[in-house]
Order: C-alpha cells, then sequence, then structure tokens
C-alpha cells in the first residue's frame, strides 16, 4: 500500500545509542546492525562487518515515525509541495512512512488520478508514501467514489479531508460500502451550520478580538453524529484531528462501548491555545482552530492514556503570499512534518507532561497500527526503519533549512530542543543531519 | 500569546526601536490615555481662533486607506491632519487598484514608497493595520479593522464623556446592542477598564459574544442605572440572511431600541453613527439635548489631531504639545 523510489539495502552499524522500542519492549544501551537495509542484529559490542558505523553515543535510537495525515498538495499545487518536496521534509522529521489526503485538484477520486500518484511516489518519494482516496466524487458529498477499484488501485483508507460529509444518510452509505474494501474511512468532523465563517474557536480570545467563532460543538457533533453511525453500522472510523474536549469524551464512550474508533492529534493542538492567536498571524490559522486550555488538556491526557492512539501533524503547506494577509484572509493550515518531533519533545517531554516513550509509540506504532500498515521496529528481520535522535541539540526553526516547498510554521523563529540526527527509511539513509 | 510561545529575550535579535502606531487600545497605559485627552484639550482651544490651523505637523504627509465606507472617521481624519497642515493623500478601495486584485501588502508598499509619515488605515478584515505597519515604514494609525479594534472611536468618546460629565472614574456606561460584530464595543470595553469606568453590555443573546470577560445582560432594564447608554448601530450588512441573530428588526427594535420612556431624566446617550433611526434608537431620543451625538464627532476632530501629533512626535504632554505648536 505504500510507495517509495528504489533504494538500495545499505550496511551500517549503529554504535552505543539508548535504544528504545516501546512495543517491543526495549530500552538499554545498545549496537543495531543492519545488514542489506534489514536489521540483523541488536546487542552489545556488536561486529562492524566493514560496515559503515554510525557513532551514537549519546543519541535515542527509536522506530522512525509514521504520519498519518500530510497534505502533498499534488497534483495541482506543485508550487507548494510536491511528493519529492513533501517525502524529503517528512524524512528530515524522523519519518519513515507519511499517509497524504486526496484534498488536491483534482480531488483523488479515480483510480487514474491515484495510478499516477502511486507512479510518482515510485520515482521520487524518499520515504515510503500511501495515499488516501475520497469518499465522495470531488469531496462534494453528493457521490461515493468507486472504493473498491479505489482500494485495488493504491487506496489506503478513504477521507473527504477538510470538508466534512455532509449528510448523515451519505456517511451511513459510505460505512456500509467501505466495509467491503478492508479500509477505513477517516472522518473531518466539522457541522458547517456552526463552524461557517468561523476563523478561531468561538471563546474568550474570538470574543474580545472580534473574530467569527468555530464553536468546539461544531466538531463534538459531528464526531458524535459519526461515532453513532459506525456503531449502528459496526464499522471501524478513524477522526481525524481531534480539537476538543466533548469529542474526547465522546470517543472515549464510543471505545468504552468496545467500539473500533480511533482517533488523532496534531503538535499545534497538543502545544497551543487560542491564546496563540492574539499574535494574528496567519501561521496559527488552521482548521479545526486553536482552543481553549481546558481542551489542550484533554487531548494530552487521551494521548497519555492511549485513547488518542496517534500524533499526526497535518501538514498542510501554502504559498507565501497565500499567508502574508490579514489572519481573516489566509487559508486554514500550517505544516509540521520537519518540527513535530522537536516541539513535542520541548514543550510535552521535557517538562514531563508525556514520556519519551509514549511519544514515541504515538509517533509510530499507534498511527501503524491504526491504518494497518507494517510497523517500524527494532527487531532482527524487520526492514530498517529507524530514527536517530539527538536530545540534547537545541536549534532555531528557521524557513531556510526546511525541505517542505512550504513555510507556513507556526514555529519560524523558535528554539527547540531534541533534534533528528538521521533517519534510515526503507532500509537506507533518507535523511542526515 | 500562550507562556509556550516564547522566544526568550537573550535569543531576540537586537532590533531598531519600535516605531509608534495606535493599533488597539490594549496597547495604551492609563498614563498614554490621559496624555492624548489633555493633548486633545489644548488642541480644542487652538480651535477657538479665527485662523485655525496649526504649523505643526507643517511638511509631515499623512495617508488615508480606507477599504471600508466612512463618513466620519475619514473626514475627520482627512481635517485633523489639514489643521495640522500635514499633507493628505486620500486612497479608497473602490476606483484604486485594489480592484484589479492587488494585495493589501501591494498596496501598502506602492504606498510605502512615497515615504508616508503616517498611514491611517480602515480594513474589514482584523489585523490589517499590523500588517501594514510590518511592511511599511510609516506610524500606522488603526481606523477601524473588521470587527477588532476601533481605537480612535474610543478615545473620542472618552473625550466626550470626560467634557460632558466632568470626570471618568466611576461611571457606568451600558453599550446596548450589536456587541458581536462591533469594533466600537471592544475598543470601549478596553478604554473603560483603563480609566475605571464599569461597563454593563446589554442585547440579545446571540449579539453578545460568548467567553467576553464583561458584566453582561439581555435585559433592557439593565440601562437604568447607567450614566451613559451607548446605543450601537444594528449592523444590517453585517447580518446574513438566514443568520437569525434577531427574529427581526422589528422585534428588535420592540425589545432593546432606546426610547424616551426606557431612559431616566439626564440620562446622556451616545452613538458611533451612522444610526438607524426607529430601529436601535428612537427619533426623539436621537434628536434630545441629552443624546451626544454631535459632540461625538466634534471630538473626533480633536482627538485625532492628538493622535496624529502623538505618533509622529512621541507624545509629550498636553501643555508642551501647545508649546510645539506654538513654536513651529
Amino acid at each position: 500500500m505504500l510507495h517509495t523510489k528504489p533504494r538500495t539495502g545499505e550496511d551500517i552499524v549503529i554504535r552505543g545509542a539508548r535504544v528504545l522500542d516501546p512495543v517491543e519492549g526495549i530500552d538499554a544501551m545498545l549496537d543495531v546492525r543492519i545488514d542489506g537495509g534489514t536489521v540483523a542484529a541488536v546487542g552489545e559490542r556488536l561486529d562492524t562487518n566493514a560496515h559503515r558505523v554510525v557513532d551514537a553515543a549519546g543519541l535515542v535510537l527509536a522506530p522512525a515515525f509514521v504520519d498519518p495525515h500530510v497534505h502533498l498538495r499534488t497534483p495541482g499545487r506543485e508550487d507548494e509541495e510536491t511528493i519529492a518536496s513533501g517525502t524529503a521534509a517528512a524524512a528530515a522529521g524522523g519519518y519513515c512512512a507519511i499517509l497524504a489526503m486526496p484534498n488536491t485538484e483534482p480531488v483523488v477520486d479515480s483510480a487514474a488520478t491515484l495510478g499516477a500518484l502511486v507512479e510518482t511516489a515510485g520515482r521520487e518519494a524518499e520515504v515510503a508514501v500511501g495515499f488516501l482516496a475520497s469518499i465522495t466524487r470531488g469531496q462534494r458529498g453528493e457521490e461515493l467514489t468507486e472504493m473498491a477499484e479505489l482500494a485495488d488501485a493504491g487506496a489506503v483508507a478513504f477521507s473527504d479531508d477538510g470538508v466534512p460529509v455532509a449528510s448523515a444518510g451519505m456517511m451511513r452509505r459510505a460505512l456500509q460500502y467501505a466495509s467491503i474494501t478492508g479500509r477505513k474511512l477517516a472522518l473531518h468532523c466539522e457541522e458547517r451550520s456552526l463552524s461557517h465563517d468561523g476563523h478561531v474557536h468561538e471563546g474568550a480570545v474570538a470574543a474580545e478580538l472580534g473574530f467569527h467563532g468555530y464553536p468546539s460543538v461544531a466538531e463534538s457533533v459531528m464526531v458524535e453524529r459519526d461515532l453513532a453511525l459506525a456503531g449502528f453500522e459496526g464499522q471501524p472510523i478513524h477522526l481525524l484531528h481531534l480539537s476538543s474536549a466533548e469529542s474526547v469524551a465522546a470517543l472515549r464512550r464510543a471505545r468504552d462501548r468496545g467500539m473500533a474508533a480511533s482517533a488523532e492529534v496534531t503538535p499545534h493542538h497538543l502545544v497551543l491555545t487560542d491564546e496563540a492567536v492574539r499574535s494574528l498571524d496567519p501561521n496559527v490559522k488552521m482548521n479545526p482552530p486553536l482552543r481553549a486550555a481546558e481542551d489542550r488538556a484533554a487531548l494530552l491526557a487521551a494521548l497519555a492514556d492511549g485513547a488518542i492512539e496517534c500524533i499526526a501533524t497535518d501538514h498542510a503547506p501554502h504559498a507565501l503570499h497565500e499567508k502574508d494577509v490579514p489572519f481573516e484572509a489566509a487559508p486554514f493550515g500550517v505544516t509540521g512534518l520537519e518540527t513535530a518531533f522537536a516541539v513535542l519533545h520541548t514543550h510535552l517531554v521535557l517538562p514531563g507532561a508525556l514520556s519519551l516513550s509514549t511519544l514515541v509509540e504515538r509517533m509510530s506504532a499507534g498511527p501503524a497500527r491504526v491504518f494497518g500498515l507494517d510497523r517500524p521496529r527494532v527487531a532482527v528481520g524487520a526492514a530498517a526503519n529507524l530514527v536517530l535522535l539527538d536530545l540534547d541539540r537545541e536549534w532555531t526553526v528557521d524557513a531556510q533549512s526546511f525541505r517542505s516547498r512550504s513555510r507556513n510554521s507556526w514555529l519560524l523563529g523558535e528554539r527547540l530542543t531534541g533534534a533528528v540526527a538521521m533517519t534510515i527509511a526503507g532500509g537506507g539513509v533518507a535523511f542526515e543531519s | 500569546m500562550t507562556s509556550i510561545r516564547l522566544v526568550r529575550d537573550d535569543l531576540r535579535p537586537p532590533g531598531p526601536p519600535p516605531r509608534r502606531h495606535l493599533l488597539s487600545i490594549a496597547d495604551l497605559t492609563r498614563d498614554d490615555v490621559q496624555r492624548l485627552l489633555g493633548t486633545a484639550r489644548t488642541f480644542e482651544s487652538a480651535l477657538d481662533r479665527e485662523v485655525k490651523k496649526l504649523p505643526t505637523l507643517k511638511g509631515r504627509l499623512v495617508v488615508n486607506l480606507f477599504y471600508e465606507s466612512s463618513t466620519r472617521t475619514s473626514s475627520s481624519f482627512e481635517l485633523a491632519a489639514k489643521r495640522l497642515s500635514a499633507d493628505t493623500l486620500n486612497v479608497k478601495s473602490a476606483g484604486s487598484s485594489v480592484d484589479k486584485g492587488e494585495s493589501l501588502k501591494d498596496t501598502a508598499l506602492t504606498l510605502g514608497a512615497y515615504d508616508p509619515d503616517v498611514i491611517v488605515i480602515r480594513h474589514p478584515q482584523i489585523g490589517a493595520p499590523q500588517l501594514v505597519a510590518r511592511v511599511t515604514d510609516a506610524h500606522v494609525v488603526n481606523a477601524g479593522d473588521g470587527k477588532h479594534q476601533h481605537p480612535t472611536q474610543a478615545l473620542l468618546d472618552l473625550y466626550t464623556v470626560q467634557q460632558e460629565l466632568g470626570r471618568l472614574e466611576g461611571l457606568h456606561v451600558a453599550i446596548v446592542g450589536d456587541v458581536l460584530h462591533s469594533r466600537v464595543a471592544r475598543s470601549l470595553l478596553q478604554a473603560f477598564e483603563l480609566v475605571g469606568i464599569r461597563c454593563t453590555l446589554v442585547g440579545p443573546p446571540a449579539l453578545l459574544p460568548r467567553g467576553l470577560h464583561a458584566e453582561m445582560t439581555t435585559d433592557i432594564d439593565a440601562i437604568r442605572d447607567a450614566d451613559v447608554v451607548y446605543v450601537l448601530r444594528m449592523q444590517q450588512e453585517r447580518m446574513e440572511t438566514g443568520a437569525n441573530y434577531v427574529p427581526s428588526l422589528r422585534e428588535y427594535a420592540a425589545r432593546w431600541g432606546i426610547t424616551p420612556d426606557r431612559l431616566r431624566p439626564g440620562q446622556k446617550v451616545m452613538h458611533p453613527g451612522p444610526m438607524n433611526r426607529g430601529v436601535e434608537i428612537d427619533p426623539r431620543v436621537a434628536d434630545s439635548v441629552d443624546a451626544l451625538v454631535e459632540t461625538q464627532v466634534r471630538s473626533g476632530l480633536v482627538i485625532r489631531m492628538a493622535v496624529l501629533y502623538d505618533v509622529l512626535t512621541g507624545g509629550p504632554v498636553g501643555v508642551r504639545a501647545l508649546a510645539a505648536a506654538e513654536v513651529a
């Protein structure tokens, strides 16, 4: 289901790292030997066998990350991102695999469009990329896509991300039909009659600044609706970029009933609140919007205890001129692939709000499990999908250093602690700092 | 800004000292407000003379960039600049390159190439003045940005109240109507807090912003205790069909309209204009001696003179302002 450019498996020995794989139950100072791109040995003082030796003293070696929610803007807006640039950015962020959303121009709603992407990814992708196809044709919410053919052509899942499936009847039909494909629906939950024209979370900050509010209930009523429909049809669903405490509560109730409902949360919703909007910086404008401190706390608690299984960047590149306008005129969305680990390490792990091993699990095994992908792991016989992390390195986020074609990051100029030193994806070195 | 999003001061590159702008009442201190009101009083006394023009800002260029229709604000900024002998350049979005799709940034850069000392901007979007301040070297004065701020309106209202009631601190003002869409109300709330005026917001439930830290009620009887009733315009152009903030303007007028029988004798009434007579304000109230609407307009001129003077000169106190005017 994932596609990447051909890469020769490399022979490497990573010497002296703290090897951390929470699912495999490893947290120890070990060497890891990779033969031809496959993990061949994990142990102490391994022979180098004339392999390239990477001195990883003081570094952490972990399963590389998986991002279930990326906008590669291809086809249609290659000025903002391409498969090559987006996957290079992913490699720099420590990712070995990403999933791309279908809200492109045209929408990925036919096997022909999907086939062209798969072919390009096979030539250009620096890390493995999988593609979602849309639930409805053109994401218009009127007719189902040919999901069976799309699944055969490689669709990893289905989503109308960016726009909600407005009609409950359409959502029910989508749940019913998607069941034959074995692929999940990944749902953007937004009731447009409540969020319309809203740019900022409806709360004290929007009230003070004069922004039309986008209330949290606009998300949670749709979360409740979709959970009810999925429960009724007995189908699994994945909830995209949750932002509100009410949505988290609904998710918990559904999971407690035994429903196969999963969810993701973005780094910006975990770190910022709507207070950040006071800067009027268009790079803190995203959909769903940054919410209140209680919402952030609920998201963080759910991430920590596993009710929310994955961290997704919702990497959404935009051209410079489109964001260089007043806040209300700017499009929604921020980039995130190249800063996700560092910002979460800096603002969640270092202050003690989340353990490093939980962060690694939610950025790697969690999303792989939700979408049925191979789990990146430190285990003999597994393909080498590994990331080397330098937890002590301090750096300043600088637009010039981005591999992404866009620079609409909410972290420009920020000082972060923790950096990706090397990414090994599909058995080869995809990034090295 | 959240505490999480702070760059340590020692890591910030040293920059030039900030230029003086007036973007939001939130940027002002109580001392700033007192200084501006004092400067305005000084200018008002100068306007009693036969020749009303002062040479204070001679040779300075003030650009008025208006993206929304305006009578009061645009005319009073223009006149304020002219009374201080500045050159003025008025640009309206209609008939300019804005009609051809030019972005705000490019329009600001174009006008900035004339090296204006001040750019006064009104724009329908929140944060437009901040953008102009970022891309030009001019001092920027916000003449209204979306539903966000209208700082000179709040200052002229404070000036009016002080002139009429002799003080600010300890007064009680009721703001009535469409608070949700009102930049005037947002600026006033902050200004009132700075000077110690108690404020009550009164209006229909959907037009009182959720989460606003203020005293709020839907009960029109709450205006009884107020020294001043500040009436907001029902902004019909922002009332998209189907929004149903209120069932009808008729019902709004019946429930929240300011009529003579809802007022105590001598209770002062203010309105930022333009008024919808018969909707938010009864014509008998609008024309009564207790309505301060024309005083507000006159205050607007001297306040805008004070603001232009203040951003350009670094704002000495009122007495020194007049001295500077005399010397110049």
